[in-house]
C-alpha cells in the first residue's frame, strides 16, 4: 500500500437534478404517523389541524381511498394542509375499521373569491410519487361555480374535487382511477 | 419584471406514475392527464415544524429505541445537505427517515418477513437541517428484504425518507440506496427511475464523516424542485 491520505470526502451534489421520488411503501407507519399506528415513538402531526375539543367550528371530513378495481386502500397516507390558517394534518387510512381517513380541520374561507379548499398530498404503496389534489365544498355552490381551479377542470370531472356535506361531517372519497377518477393536479 | 414560478416534476429523473414492473402501480396510478394549476399561496407555503420539541435521541436511530442493549448490525453515519435545483440551501426542514433493521424486518405490523425483529432498534428518526441545510443521523445499515412482486423479489438495502422543503410543492418521499448493490439492477422501484436519474439515490461512501472505531460514513444529498423566473405577462 501507498502511504494512506488523508481522509477523502465524498463529492457534494448541491443544486441541479431533482432527487426522484420513490414509494412511500407499505411500511410508513411507525415512522411517519407512529402514535396513530401505537408504535412507541412520538408523532409530529396528526388528524387534527385543530383541537376540535377547544373548536366550536371544527369541520370533520371523512373519505376513502379506491383502486381501480374499486376495493378500498388501507394502507395510503394522507397529508392535508391549510395554507390561510398555516395547518397541517396526516393520517393513514390503515386504523380505522372501514379504513377510512378522518380530519378535523377548519372549514377554509375563500380568498380573493376563490372558493374554499384545503390542499390534500396522497401517499400509497404503488404510488413511485406523490399525488396533489384539493378538497372543495359542496355548500359553497355560488363560490365553486365561479372558481378559476374548478372551470380548468372538465366539467364532468369536477364533482371528484368536491366534498359532499352528509349530516355534521363532509365526504371526500378518492378513487385512483375508472370513470369517476378524482382529478390530480400538476402543482 | 419577472415572476417566480416553481418548476414542476423534472420526468426526465423522476418516475413514471404507472412501472407495470412494480406491478402495484397498475391498480394505483392515476390514468388520467393531470391538470395543471396555476400556483397560489397554497402551493407557495408548507408546514413548517420549527415548534416541534424533536427528542433528544430522535437523530439517532441506534438510540432511540434501546430497551436493553445496543441494536445489533454495522452501524453507519447519513450526513449531506437539502437544497433546490438552484443550489440554494434549505434550513431548518424536518427530515423523517425509516428502514428495516439489519436482518431486513421491518418493526411494522404487517411485515411477516421471518427475520428477527431487533428489541433494540425501532428503525425510525427525524431531524432539522440546521441553518446551512446540513443534517446528519446515526443508524444500523439496514438489510435487504424479500417482497411479493415477483418470483425471488428482494428490496436492496434502502433507507425511506421524508422531506418538507420551503413548499409543499418541494415535498419527496423517497429511499436512498446504497453503493454497489447487486440487488439495484432487479429493483422495479429503483429501475423505474429514468436512467438519467438513478445515479441521484445511491449515497456515496464518505470516509470523511467515517468515525474511527465507530460507524462508516455515508453521504446522501437531496436536491428538492427549484424555480425560476418568467417575465411577468
Amino acid at each position: 500500500m501507498e502511504n494512506s491520505t488523508a481522509p477523502t470526502a465524498a463529492t457534494p451534489r448541491i443544486g441541479g437534478l431533482q432527487t426522484p421520488s420513490q414509494t412511500v411503501g407499505p411500511y410508513f407507519a411507525y415512522g411517519l404517523a407512529p402514535e396513530q399506528y401505537h408504535y412507541n415513538f412520538r408523532s409530529l402531526t396528526n388528524n387534527e389541524l385543530v383541537d376540535p375539543l377547544q373548536t366550536v367550528e371544527a369541520i370533520t371530513i371523512v373519505g376513502k381511498v379506491f383502486d381501480g378495481q374499486g376495493n378500498v386502500i388501507p394502507d395510503a397516507m394522507v397529508e392535508l394542509w391549510d395554507a390561510n390558517n398555516q395547518l397541517f394534518g396526516r393520517f393513514g387510512t390503515g386504523t380505522d375499521v372501514e379504513k377510512r381517513f378522518i380530519f378535523k380541520a377548519l372549514k377554509p374561507v375563500s380568498v380573493n373569491g376563490d372558493a374554499p379548499y384545503l390542499s390534500l398530498i396522497l401517499f400509497m404503496r404503488g404510488q413511485l410519487i406523490h399525488s396533489y389534489t384539493r378538497i372543495y365544498f359542496s355548500d359553497e355552490t355560488a363560490l365553486n361555480a365561479n372558481d378559476e381551479v374548478l372551470l380548468a377542470v372538465p366539467a364532468e370531472r369536477r364533482h371528484t374535487l368536491i366534498a359532499q356535506k352528509t349530516g355534521n361531517y363532509y365526504t371526500f372519497n378518492i378513487n385512483m382511477q375508472g370513470d369517476n377518477e378524482t382529478v390530480f393536479f400538476e402543482i | 419584471m419577472s415572476n417566480i414560478i416553481y418548476n414542476n416534476f423534472d420526468m426526465e429523473v423522476q418516475p413514471p406514475r404507472l412501472a407495470p414492473d412494480y406491478t402495484s402501480t397498475i391498480l394505483r396510478a392515476p390514468t388520467k392527464p393531470l391538470v395543471l394549476l396555476k400556483q397560489s399561496l397554497s402551493e407557495r407555503t408548507g408546514p413548517v415544524f420549527g415548534d416541534f420539541n424533536l427528542g433528544e435521541f430522535d437523530h439517532d436511530l441506534t438510540k432511540n429505541a434501546r430497551v436493553n442493549g445496543e441494536p445489533l448490525g454495522e452501524r453507519i453515519v447519513v450526513h449531506g445537505k437539502v437544497t433546490n435545483e438552484n443550489g440554494q440551501p434549505i434550513p431548518n426542514t424536518l427530515i423523517e427517515l425509516w428502514q428495516a433493521n439489519s436482518c431486513g424486518r421491518y418493526v411494522h405490523k404487517v411485515d411477516q418477513h421471518d427475520a428477527p425483529l431487533d428489541p433494540n432498534f425501532l428503525g425510525t428518526g427525524r431531524c432539522m437541517t440546521d441553518s446551512e441545510g446540513y443534517y446528519k443521523f446515526y443508524t444500523i445499515k439496514p438489510g435487504a428484504y424479500p417482497w411479493g412482486n415477483h418470483f425471488n423479489a428482494w428490496r436492496p438495502n434502502h433507507i425511506h425518507f421524508s422531506l418538507f422543503g420551503a413548499n409543499i410543492t418541494n415535498r419527496l418521499v423517497t429511499q436512498m440506496y446504497f453503493p454497489g448493490d447487486p440487488l439495484l439492477q432487479y429493483d422495479p422501484i429503483f429501475l423505474a427511475v429514468p436512467p438519467k436519474g438513478r445515479d441521484l439515490l445511491i449515497s456515496s461512501f464518505d470516509l470523511s464523516i467515517t468515525e474511527p472505531d465507530f460507524a462508516l460514513g455515508y453521504r446522501f444529498d437531496f436536491v428538492l424542485r427549484g424555480h425560476h423566473a418568467t417575465p411577468f405577462e
